[in-house]
């Protein structure tokens, strides 16, 4: 072994370099975020929570055409309709399982008014299985509340659907 | 240690051996079950190892515990449908998975993609096999012992996934290749973004680099373990870096391009040793080497459709669909009974991170397939455990299943 081989093996430089380089990081600025007082970004294109949303005159969007139960590919849509009294057709049932959801953006890809979207909620886990059964009531309080971000999302992507 | 007291300690001790000392201390096969729930098993692999003292003998990988039917599922869903169950295999690599659907749903329909989807495409499928391998080193280091690269990886990783949410809308799950081209143009200022992350990347590589190929724990750790020669390589269906590190310079990318891999200028990285540390290594050039096809599709990225304008396939544009009849038609057309594909078959491969990802379609007329049967890479890689762990200590076996880069979501399907 030469002289330079045994400093190498004695002197453990390729150890030192690697202990060097996360001495320094520590002075780097920090990446992490403080969850839940700071989120991370996201775009307009997020597929998170479900929402139906109303027209801005408070009349419901969804006119129970089908499409979304029909593309869901894990099948967690259920709709059943009727005429209403006015002699509109409209949702009596709009259920979606939201643990059977696998947040693939069918539903509201597939949407021709634009009533079903995913908002960008990623925050409503629960307790229970029950509560992740979401009926038509609590869709429609989620587009209500969620109404501001969610137009604005799809004001900001409108030009590449 | 005398005979004596071994035979007291070990219970696992040749009842009726010979009264010498060494024939007393000869120990039979010892069973251990590494996993399913085991932090160094990489998923739910189990491994039922036959120990000879502290050298496994055999190896008996036990899959199935993530077997979710996706095949016979995809029988029962449209072809759009199906798409979302392809980024579900192998979940480290989720936009390779469905570049190899789309591209046999095309092959199929005789389609042509637009050029700026195809550019997209291998974009996007770099970056995935940047994804996938930061994934596969660090974790392969906190096999050996090492943490920090993962801690720094997965800043890496987090940024290449907000690239991913901001083109498809999910961090993981992408749904974003469909037969025809991809669902959505790129938005404004990403590819800006995306150039800008991949100006600092060779920094971050550099950085690993410099706390693991030189260092003398993870070259003890891996030199000379799992050596697979070229011809073992070929004979168990190896591919991808598996099979480059043994020496053959195999890539589907370039053997049989895909997309605008045909334009692309970058090297096959291959190894000499094919022992893990050569997997490794070339699995760091391979990055560098996509790192060269993202600068190519940023500077060549072509104006244009990213979607094929065939409307018995593609669904139309939103605008058109609200004020046009026809456009109508056809997107309720699409969403509930989907394309109707030609009969006929094809096994359409893509080179994933990590290997050969094929789909072997066969079509009846219907919008249905009539089967699709996956080939994951890693299933092939994972029946030579037996081969490459015979003869290690248990600690190899660990480093050995970190380079074969295993995710159980295609192994069980």
């Amino acid at each position: 072994m030469s002289a330079f081989a045994a400093a190498k093996r004695l002197f453990l430089p390729e150890i030192l370099r690697g202990l060097a380089l996360t001495f320094f990081t520590m002075f780097k600025r920090k990446v992490t975020i403080n969850y839940p007082y700071e989120k991370g970004p996201l775009s307009p294109r997020f597929r998170g929570e479900h929402a139906l949303r109303r027209y801005p005159n408070g009349e419901e969007r969804c006119i129970a055409c089908k499409l979304c139960e029909a593309i869901c590919p894990a099948q967690a849509i259920t709709i059943e309709a009727e005429p209403r009294a006015d002699g509109s057709r409209r949702t009596t049932l709009y259920d979606i399982d939201m643990t059977k959801c696998i947040y693939c953006g069918l539903c509201q890809e597939a949407c021709p008014v634009d009533a079903i979207v995913e908002g960008p909620n990623f925050e409503f886990a629960t307790e229970t299985h029950r509560e992740l059964l979401f009926t038509k009531e609590r869709l429609l309080a989620n587009g209500d509340r969620w109404e501001a971000e969610i137009a604005a999302n799809l004001a900001a992507d409108a030009r590449y659907k | 240690m005398n005979a004596l007291s071994m035979n007291k300690i070990t219970p696992c001790l040749m009842p009726n051996a010979s009264s010498t000392a060494e024939s007393a201390t000869r120990t039979l096969p010892f069973t251990v079950n590494l996993g399913p729930q085991h932090p160094a098993a990489h998923g739910v692999l189990r491994m039922i190892l036959e120990m000879d003292g502290e050298i496994v003998e055999r190896a008996d990988p036990h899959i199935g515990l993530l077997h979710r039917g996706t095949e016979k599922l995809i029988e029962h869903k449209t072809y759009t449908q199906a798409i979302p169950y392809f980024d579900r295999l192998d979940y480290v690599s989720p936009m390779c998975q469905e570049h190899a659907f789309a591209l046999a749903v095309e092959k199929l329909l005789g389609l042509e993609v637009p050029l700026r989807g195809q550019y997209i495409r291998v974009l996007f499928a770099e970056l995935t096999r940047i994804l996938n391998h930061i994934l596969n080193i660090t974790t392969f280091a906190i096999d050996l012992g090492a943490v920090t690269p993962a801690l720094w990886g997965f800043e890496e990783r987090e940024i290449l996934m907000e690239f991913y949410e901001r083109v498809s809308g999910a961090r993981m799950h992408a749904n974003y290749f469909r037969p025809g081209g991809v669902a959505r143009d790129l938005p404004q200022g990403l590819l800006e973004d995306i150039a800008t992350w991949a100006q600092k990347f060779p920094k971050f590589l550099a950085d690993i680099e410099t706390l693991v190929t030189g260092n003398r724990i993870f070259r003890q750790r891996t030199v000379d373990i799992g050596i697979v020669t070229k011809e073992q390589a070929i004979d168990w269906g190896f591919s991808g870096p598996m099979l480059r590190a043994s020496g053959v310079a195999w890539d589907l990318r370039k053997s049989q391009p895909y997309d605008v891999y045909d334009r692309m200028d970058f090297d096959i990285p291959t190894g000499k040793t094919g022992d893990c540390f050569a997997r490794y290594l070339v699995r760091v050039e391979e990055m560098r080497q996509s790192l060269r096809i993202i600068h190519q599709c940023l500077k060549d990225m072509p104006e244009g459709p990213v979607m094929t304008d065939n409307r018995k396939v593609a669904p139309p544009e939103r605008a058109e669909m609200k004020t046009s009849m026809e456009a109508l038609i056809h997107h309720f057309k699409l969403y509930t009974e989907g394309y109707h594909v030609p009969a006929g078959e094809t096994y359409t491969v893509v080179e994933a991170p990590k290997g050969e990802f094929g789909v072997y379609l066969v079509a009846d007329g219907s919008n249905k397939p009539y089967r699709c049967k996956i080939r994951p890479p890693a299933f092939a890689h994972l029946q030579a455990s037996d081969a490459m762990f015979k003869g290690h200590l248990l600690a190899d076996a660990v480093a050995i299943i970190g380079t074969l880069d295993i995710v159980f979501g295609e192994i069980d399907r």
